[in-house]
């Protein structure tokens, strides 16, 4: 038999019906719903008369709109409480389990999939969004759609969906003490550019790969999509099992016994052809932060920002000026030392238990600067109690941070929670875009030892030396 | 959805790498703004001054551009969130076609969604019909910078006599030139559907088999 991808294998798996050359109709495993537009494509198809196809294959849960604030009950954004209101009654009526806001198990939805077990290896997993492809780290064909997809799923449980090239990139060595997975996919979409991955899914391997945590993985495949992949994933190992064991929705029994023997086929096989491979040398590797307007727009922070002869082309050139204009920064600069007001840990890249262990571990006894407001949103309640318990938050509180309840938040400011016009943030999600984090707002993407640091010094530092 | 034939309009250069759809549409937008209203908001941020009047400086804002149904954009148009409003928001303008070297590709798959069609033509192509579209704009002659998209024979022409051709998805394309609506199709595929669904409870159980929660 020839030799086969992960991607290819598990693509292989859920092709109902081969629609042209390389067009397939593919079942859909899981679909992962959330607040915003989730309520109304339910409404949608129940207006033309259809109606969920799979309700048990369909999660979803409030995290854009709602707000962070402790003690929150809803949303302060004008069209939040309609919003959820509208989630609440259409999964109600169409039998859609909703992890709902009050409830133990609401997060974002890109965090308690794993953190439930919903997010399977070797399953197809899709939700109306593009970080969808954090699942990806499971083992799973993982990718987001917009909001005509998401009707088609939640009609017919299936999609139908172009076949992509398999890219294979391989972080190959040891990553040095203080780099995290999130340096290592910024240095990845800093080598092949936002737009490196389009047109294929990325398989990730290496040694360095099999040893981060399974926390760490969900960051790394967080970020396929910003460099223009739908879809990047893992092998599943003992540590993706390790960690999936008893989750609320695992498989249990002889179940978990059949599903981990499936998992364990799920490796590319040796001589798999892939149509682009490329290798990242970890062992070089320090932290990374952006610069720019485009999470391609990324340096070790250790350098300085590109001169502006160095752009490849006239486009390139004009967006990296329109990128300094817009950050206040000058091309050739320090990123060390730049002042910054506000930091944000939290979002579907950074908001997990370990992601809050090695901030707070930075932050242990210190203090915020004066002149910063900082935020931690752990990304689920999970997380949130799990922190509480190990005294996280106190050492987060004590510092000066604020300590939020679960939500989308400063990532994308669908709940109204913005930074103002002007202000530089050190954040740990994943887009750096202009007016992103709020009209004017200034991102800069780093991990998040890089951006508790930031909260103490109240500038840009090098975490390892801060 | 609208069917998409041939399409004759006024083309708009837009030359500004890797464009991502939070540029098209702000989020609280999409969150508000009912579909038919999205073109109101689109590229806000520069479209718009602070006081919501025309900012006059933005080319699709100025003539002989503002009455654009073709964008020219550079590479990467598109990039980042998923948001389906961004189709909405710049069809709302009016715009039925976008002819860049690259896409985002949850954007270039959402066009389809929406009669909206995305086409791919070499960098030096774009960067050649961006060229002649400035040089021509000073003539205020909209004949002068419409183009003609032909999705039946799969062509663009234009009126400096330089035609190009372009490849659509085979079935994107009769979807496109039909105006189907990809959820009735696919639930002629039902029976397939079905057997699939049957065959992977018995194969993969663990996928269809939740545990009780506690309440």
């Amino acid at each position: 038999m020839t030799a086969r991808t992960l991607f290819e294998k598990v693509w292989s798996q859920h092709v109902v019906e081969n629609l042209a050359l390389d067009v397939d109709l593919l079942f859909i495993d899981r679909h992962l719903m959330h607040d915003l537009g989730g309520g109304d494509a339910i409404f949608q198809i129940r207006q033309r008369g259809l109606k969920v196809r799979q309700p048990n294959l369909t999660f979803a849960t409030p995290d854009h709109v709602v707000e962070t604030a402790p003690g929150r009950t809803g949303g302060i954004a004008p069209w939040a409480d309609d919003t959820i209101a509208l989630l609440r009654k259409q999964t109600h009526e169409s039998g859609i389990h909703l992890f709902d806001l009050g409830q133990n198990s609401q997060g974002i939805i890109h965090v308690i999939g794993p953190e439930q077990g919903i997010s399977l290896p070797g399953t197809t997993i899709v939700c109306g969004d593009s970080h969808t492809c954090t699942h990806g780290a499971m083992g799973a064909i993982a990718f987001g759609i917009g909001t005509t997809e998401v009707q088609h799923v939640l009609a017919t449980q299936t999609l139908q969906q172009k076949k992509p090239k398999t890219m294979r990139v391989e972080f190959a060595g040891k990553t040095p003490p203080g780099v995290a997975a999130k340096d290592m996919i910024l240095a990845l979409i800093g080598h092949i550019g936002t737009a490196g991955g389009t047109g294929y899914a990325i398989e990730y391997c290496g040694t360095a790969i099999e040893a981060l945590d399974m926390e760490s993985r969900l960051t790394l495949c967080n970020l396929s999509i910003e460099c223009g992949a739908k879809v990047g994933m893992i092998a599943p190992d003992q540590i993706t099992i390790d960690w999936l064991k008893d989750r609320p929705f695992s498989p249990k029994g002889d179940n978990w016994q059949s599903a981990i023997q499936y998992w364990s086929t799920l490796i590319s096989d040796s001589g798999a052809v892939f149509d682009k491979s490329v290798v990242i040398d970890c062992s070089k590797l320090s932290p990374y932060i952006t610069w720019g307007t485009s999470p391609e727009q990324v340096i070790s922070v250790t350098q300085t920002i590109p001169l502006l002869e160095e752009a490849g082309s006239s486009v390139q050139k004009q967006a990296w000026q329109d990128a300094l204009d817009y950050m206040g920064l000058q091309a050739g600069q320090q990123i060390i030392g730049t002042p910054i007001q506000r930091v944000f840990i939290g979002s579907c890249t950074n908001s997990r238990l370990n992601d809050l262990r090695l901030a707070a571990a930075v932050i242990q006894g210190r203090q915020v600067a004066n002149h910063v407001t900082a935020w931690v949103v752990p990304g689920s309640m999970q997380v949130k109690h799990q922190a509480e318990s190990e005294g996280l938050d106190q050492i987060f509180k004590t510092a000066g941070f604020e300590w939020r309840e679960p939500g989308c938040s400063l990532c994308v400011g669908a709940n109204g929670e913005l930074i103002a016009p002007g202000e530089r943030c050190v954040s740990t999600s994943n887009r750096n875009f202009t007016g992103r984090q709020g009209p004017g707002a200034r991102t800069h993407l780093a991990s998040p030892e890089m951006a508790a640091a930031a909260a103490l010094a109240g500038k840009i530092v090098d975490h390892r030396n801060f | 959805m609208e069917k998409f034939e041939v399409f004759t309009a006024v083309a708009a250069p837009f030359v500004h790498a890797n464009v991502d759809t939070d540029r098209i549409i702000r989020i609280e937008r999409c969150a508000r703004v009912a579909r038919k209203d999205m073109g109101l908001w689109a590229f806000e941020a520069e479209r718009l001054m602070p006081d919501g009047t025309q900012n006059p400086d933005f080319i699709l804002n100025r003539d002989p551009f503002k009455s654009t149904g073709i964008l020219i954009a550079s590479e990467n148009f598109g990039c980042g969130s998923s948001r389906e409003m961004a189709v909405w928001a710049i069809a709302g303008m009016g715009i039925r076609c976008v002819i860049a070297p690259s896409f985002g590709e949850i954007f270039f798959g959402n066009c389809f969604q929406n009669g909206l069609l995305p086409i791919q033509l070499p960098h030096e192509d774009i960067t050649a019909i961006q060229t002649q579209l400035l040089n021509r704009a000073a003539t205020n002659d909209h004949q002068q910078i419409s183009l003609t998209v032909n999705l039946i024979q799969q062509t663009i022409v234009t009126p400096w006599r330089h035609d190009y051709s372009f490849h659509v998805d085979p079935l994107r394309r009769i979807s496109l030139l039909e105006g189907l609506d990809p959820i009735g199709l696919t639930l002629k595929s039902l029976p397939a559907i079905e057997a699939f669904e049957a065959q992977s409870k018995g194969r993969r159980p663990w996928i269809w088999t939740h545990p009780t929660l506690p309440a």
